[in-house]
């Protein structure tokens, strides 16, 4: 038993030949996301709080897929959502649709903890954002050159962009461009057991207006219980269908599964190129695994073992998911 | 019994206890009706999907319940409704929220599911796609009743009182003084998403069925709740939560929201088939039992054998179900 926490920067076709001026950034960001969570655990802050703050980290990095730096929708503008859930109560918050505030995360967090609901969304959401208080920008703040490039190249290919990496070329042996990337997330657990996860992301590139993913879909994107907590990545669609996220949890708790195991085996169900995830479990074990290319994550324990890493990492003895 | 169709609906769980005998009456009739056109269907060799459609379609566009027609308003007394649908054969799913001039919001789910890349389209970008697949539009008036009109002021008064709703109200809306606990027989208040059950609009409508290959799909259709806030996502859209389906069972779940999603209740159902090896009835029962806590819910399913299962843990449950063997029943308690 101990403290830990695992993030993740979006599962996908990532290629290794990524150049170091677009990986160097990326890096550092988990590292130093990582570092906050860390001494927040280390400060005996808890779960809830600490995935929010990291996950608001990623929202305001602009090299990753949520909050500033979030893709674009067929229109040129920016949705975003955004799911946390308390693994004690499975109390849950969620948004969609937003296109003002800063942090979604947070205003997340706040359906949770000041309205009766769990989910509030467009409209409606951004309506409640301004009775909180909550900080709001233009919505040009979000939207990088870089992802207005991503978009063109998008609608160029015809295809829902989903992987930002690189841009999608006409003849491109990549598969139809629907491996996903993109979306922040964050679990932790506290030397107590108690558990937390929390998703972000801007969505799919060129996506449709209205279009809503996993990541707000409690069970799909993001799941907390007494068991463990899981944040996951990748094609939403097939993240959805497959409950990723609460299936990590059922196979622990229905068929006694270890959090390692059972994680394997939910990411091993979903075609090959479409999820990751991140899970740690009440006794502070953690697990990384994705079927895609690569994926952005950092992982740290108590007992001392941490990783940053992309790509799976080399054998020699050391698996991504290992806890030692 | 191995095999053969089955089907279910439901119209809400949560049902008030003085219900009026003709409402009751109403409400068994649009249920009966359902699930003839239903059976009928399969005995003709009716898809699953296109049953669960078909007669979702049926609930929301009659008032009774709450979809489509007759849905709860939000509190600024508009209607914004929501559905999902789910093909236990590959999972496919598609859901929709926010939509306040699409007559058969079920159906814009379906559409989603099969003519867009997304399985979850919401408020003005649904519309905008639901105009340009040429669905059935009209005025978001056309979805509000007189009564939910009613219930909403009822709802707003309750929401900062409580009071006896069988008073009739003088005056535009007003709020007793001396208002007193509306009570059940037991002397306890029957609530619900912190509501009494008076006032309470059972949520949603659903079907369930398996088909005579033994495929599974559910759909799910709602309102939502009476005077929530604009904007606001309940179960129902949700899958795993009020809708799912796969090889071995589809689930359609009402009831408290808040509570079905805490629970992910229409998965649940179905892994613990898959995962704790529980019939279909178990499941449910368990689900039913163990997985709410304090919330008030309740759902109905069908197992690819042509089983039928429903639980609940509120009031009543507006409810039917149909089989090949020949069984018909409705009921309410």
């Amino acid at each position: 038993m101990g403290w830990a926490i695992a993030l993740h920067g979006g599962a996908g076709d990532i290629p290794f030949s990524l150049p170091e001026e677009r990986r160097a950034p990326r890096e550092a960001t988990l590292r130093h996301c990582l570092d906050l969570g860390v001494a927040a655990l280390r400060a005996n802050r808890p779960p809830l709080d600490v995935v929010e703050l990291v996950v608001r980290e990623l929202e305001n990095s602009p090299c990753y897929n949520a909050g500033k730096g979030s893709v674009l929708t067929t229109a040129g503008t920016v949705e975003m959502e955004a799911c946390i859930m308390d693994g004690n109560t499975n109390n849950c918050g969620a948004v969609s649709g937003l296109s003002t505030v800063v942090n979604a995360i947070s205003l997340a967090r706040l359906v949770m903890e000041k309205t009766p609901h769990i989910y509030l969304a467009f409209d409606g959401a951004e309506a409640f954002a301004r009775e909180q208080g909550v900080e709001i920008m233009d919505p040009s703040h979000f939207i990088t050159p870089e992802n207005i490039e991503r978009l063109k190249n998008a609608k160029e290919a015809n295809r829902v962009q989903i992987d930002y990496t690189q841009p999608i070329k006409a003849n491109s042996t990549n598969d139809q461009g629907d491996s996903q990337i993109g979306t922040v997330g964050c679990v932790a657990v506290d030397n107590h057991g108690n558990l937390a996860s929390a998703t972000s992301t801007g969505g799919l590139v060129n996506k449709m207006v209205g279009r809503i993913g996993d990541t707000p879909i409690i069970g799909s994107g993001t799941y907390a219980n007494p068991f463990c907590a899981v944040s996951a990545t990748g094609k939403g669609e097939s993240i959805i269908r497959a409950t990723v996220a609460r299936d990590v949890a059922a196979l622990m708790e229905y068929k006694g599964l270890s959090l390692k195991e059972a994680a394997a085996y939910v990411v091993e169900k979903v075609p090959k190129g479409n999820v990751g995830l991140v899970a740690v479990s009440a006794n502070g074990e953690v697990t990384m695994p994705f079927n895609t290319t690569g994926m952005f994550r950092a992982c740290a324990t108590e007992e001392g073992y941490s990783e940053i890493a992309i790509w799976p990492v080399d054998s020699n003895g050391i698996s991504e998911d290992s806890q030692k | 019994m191995v095999g053969g169709w089955a089907i279910a609906v439901h119209g809400g769980a949560g049902v008030d206890p003085a219900l009026p005998v003709e409402r009751q009456e109403e409400a068994r009739r649009v249920l009966v009706r359902c699930l003839t056109a239903g059976a009928a269907a399969l005995r003709a060799g009716a898809l699953a999907l296109d049953v669960v459609e078909m007669v979702v379609r049926e609930l929301e566009t009659d008032p009774v319940f709450n979809s489509g027609r007759g849905s709860a308003l939000t509190r600024k007394g508009t209607v914004e409704m929501e559905a999902s649908i789910m093909d236990g054969r590959g999972r496919r799913c598609g859901a929709v929220s926010g939509i306040s001039t699409v007559k058969n919001p079920v159906s814009l789910a379906r559409l989603v599911m099969e003519r867009s890349p997304h399985s979850y389209l919401a408020f003005d970008g649904a519309e905008d796609f639901a105009r340009k697949q040429g669905v059935e539009m009209v005025d978001n008036s056309y979805f509000i009743t007189e009564e939910n009109l009613g219930m909403l002021k009822l709802a707003k008064a309750a929401n900062s009182i409580m009071f006896d709703y069988r008073v009739p109200l003088t005056g535009a809306d007003t709020c007793r003084a001396s208002a007193g606990l509306v009570a059940d027989v037991g002397g306890e208040m029957q609530m619900m998403n912190g509501l009494p059950i008076s006032i309470y609009a059972p949520e949603t409508v659903g079907c369930v069925v398996v088909d005579s290959a033994g495929r599974c799909a559910a759909a799910t259709s709602t309102g939502g709740l009476m005077n929530k806030m604009n904007g606001r996502i309940g179960d129902s859209p949700l899958i795993g939560s009020g809708t799912y389906a796969c090889d071995a069972c589809a689930v359609s779940c009402t009831g408290e929201g808040e509570a079905i999603i805490r629970s992910t209740l229409a998965r649940d159902v179905a892994a613990l088939m898959e995962y704790k090896g529980l019939g279909l009835q178990e499941a449910v029962d368990y689900a039913v039992k163990e997985r709410l806590d304090e919330g008030k819910a309740g759902l109905i399913a069908v197992g690819r054998n042509g089983e039928v299962a429903m639980g609940f843990n509120t009031v009543g449950m507006f409810r039917g179900c149909a089989t090949e063997e020949g069984l018909m029943e409705v009921a309410i308690w």
